[in-house]
């Protein structure tokens, strides 16, 4: 059994393989927005386990603020996205 | 000096806030934040030329944990280029906005854009890299969509996409590396960098992310929709200045972050895309047959040139060849910017004026608006690299240096590329300078048109005669 934070380390790099991989297979839009969402939570992933030393010592509270501003980033890319795929879908209608 | 680094990206973000909190005098706060953030980068420019690259941690917190600030001559030469591009495609926008509701969703993602621009030619540390670039991404795909068209959106959505792709490329590196080294800052994390496989992997990551967002060829199929759809000012921009960002950050992991890990390969592969971006850009600008599409192919060539001279910098030999290749690259990406951004308005102008950028009737137009058509004219000389433009300079290092380190391929390269660029340009002139009553009026409309035609100036003359005056506060980057 690997120790925490390699097994969350090569969970998020999967998680990010899958994602590259469906964002530039998938064509549908909004397949192609969770893919890239995929593939961030990936990249966080694997700097969350960057932080964990083991059960006894304090974790490093840095890559917890990137994570949490990368969220930030992440969904405000993707409300984006989002809105500008209605607005696309709506000038079809015209 | 510390006062004006901060300013340059607090006075943009600061206008985009009451921009969109004061809708009704949002082109008066943009025009004014736009100055206030030009002024700011002169004093920024005054103090560097008396102290030298400098350093301030925000807030006092220390380096590591806080956010630093880094100028040296390279950020301002990229800031004094954004500054002044912004400028004038500023003065541009407030005629092209006419209504209300347009204007006052411009003015607040122009600045934005504009902190975003500042913050990331300042930035000291990996982290606030990928901050300003995202911010950068967002501003820049909501600008594009501003047409409304649904090509438009189109090309917003999917620049969008692609600039998320490449960012979160960037993110991935980012945490290798503080998973190996346990630092962000730019200079801590150089000192640790080697042929290790965890910096070979991150900069093979970072690299790939950053040149998706520039575009080098062939991850430029998002570019020519996005540029060549969006509003006038806001091509401009996206084409002289946005499209820069990733180029400046991959020259700047390139040569400070790492610069023992880049291998020779490396450079070659991106010398050889950049050659194939200056072969198919020139080629598909030379087919296109509406202007902003030229413009927009003639962004992948040039963006090209950029990745040959950063490729033959890393693999000169340490001397005075490597420095003068260092300035013909800065010379190149200063040139280009004032030269893309006023083909972009001028060809906005002409949409305005003919209700179409269609090259084949163009007739009559140097007769209609010689304002116009001389800004074009003079930006195609800055675009072919013909004296005595900044590209001429910074094209004859290029050769030079491709001759000296017997890159034969580049060097034909090279030629083949600009006689395309001189085809493109003519071919537009040519169809321009059909037959037509005459004008007696230089000028139609001194707004619509002389923000093009000083932006043409500032790259074929003032950047060519100038260069001398930009050289020596280069000389010790290299």
């Amino acid at each position: 059994m690997p120790d925490p934070a390699t097994l969350y380390g090569l969970l998020g790099i999967v998680l990010a393989g899958l994602g590259v991989h469906a964002a530039i297979v998938q064509r549908d839009s909004i397949r192609r927005l969770l893919a890239i969402n995929v593939m961030g939570v990936g990249v966080f992933l694997v700097l969350i386990a960057t932080a964990y030393f083991g059960p006894d010592q304090d974790p490093d509270p840095i890559p917890h603020a990137l994570v949490l501003t990368g969220i930030v980033v992440a969904v405000a890319a993707t409300a984006l996205a989002l809105a500008l795929l209605r607005a696309f879908e709506r000038s079809e209608d015209e | 000096m510390n006062e004006s680094m901060a300013l340059t990206i607090a006075l943009p973000l600061l206008g985009g806030l009451f921009a969109a909190a004061w809708p009704r005098r949002c082109v008066s706060i943009g025009i004014a934040s736009v100055v206030l953030s030009t002024l700011a980068v002169g004093w920024l420019w005054f103090s560097l030329d008396a102290q030298g690259p400098s350093d301030q941690a925000l807030g006092g917190w220390t380096p590591g944990l806080g956010i630093r600030l880094h100028v040296d001559a390279l950020s301002i030469l990229m800031l004094s280029m954004t500054a002044l591009v912004v400028l004038a495609i500023s003065v541009y926008a407030s005629h092209y906005f006419t209504r209300r509701s347009q204007a006052a969703r411009f003015w607040p993602l122009w600045l934005l854009m504009v902190a975003a621009l500042n913050g990331l030619f300042l930035a000291g540390d990996l982290f606030n890299l990928y901050v300003t670039l995202e911010l950068l991404g967002l501003s820049a795909v909501a600008l594009t969509a501003l047409g409304g068209n649904r090509a438009g959106i189109a090309a917003a959505l999917r620049y969008l996409m692609i600039g998320l792709l490449g960012s979160m490329g960037y993110l991935a590196g980012v945490a290798m590396l503080y998973a190996a080294f346990g630092t962000l800052d730019m200079q801590q994390v150089a000192a640790q960098t080697g042929e290790d496989p965890v910096s070979q992997a991150a900069l093979i990551v970072m690299t790939t992310g950053l040149l998706l967002k520039s575009a080098l060829f062939p991850l430029h199929f998002w570019l020519p929709p996005a540029h060549s759809n969006a509003p006038a000012p806001v091509s401009a921009a996206l084409s002289a200045l946005v499209v820069k960002a990733g180029f400046y950050l991959v020259l700047r992991l390139w040569t400070e972050v790492f610069p023992d890990t880049i291998s020779e390969h490396g450079a070659t592969l991106v010398a050889l895309l950049g050659a194939g971006a200056i072969l198919w850009g020139s080629w598909q600008a030379l087919q296109a047959e509406r202007l902003k599409l030229l413009a927009a192919y003639s962004t992948v060539a040039q963006l090209g040139y950029l990745f040959v001279a950063l490729a033959l910098f890393i693999s000169a030999p340490p001397g005075l060849a490597r420095e003068l290749l260092f300035g013909a690259l800065v010379l190149m990406a200063l040139t280009h910017a004032f030269a893309k951004s006023s083909l972009f308005l001028a060809i906005g102008v002409i949409l305005h004026r003919s209700g179409h950028d269609r090259i084949a009737e163009l007739g009559g137009t140097a007769q209609r608006l010689p304002a116009t058509t001389f800004a074009i004219a003079l930006a195609g000389v800055a675009l072919i690299g013909l004296p005595p433009s900044g590209a001429f300079l910074g094209k004859w290092r290029l050769l030079y240096g491709a001759i000296s380190l017997e890159q034969w391929l580049l060097v034909v390269v090279i030629g083949i590329g600009s006689l395309l660029a001189a085809a493109y340009v003519f071919r537009v002139l040519g169809h321009a300078f059909g037959r037509s009553a005459y004008s007696l009026q230089a000028f139609h409309s001194i707004h619509e048109e002389w923000p093009a035609l000083l932006l043409a100036l500032t790259a074929t003359l003032l950047l060519g005669f100038g260069s001398a005056w930009i050289w020596p506060f280069l000389e010790h980057m290299a």
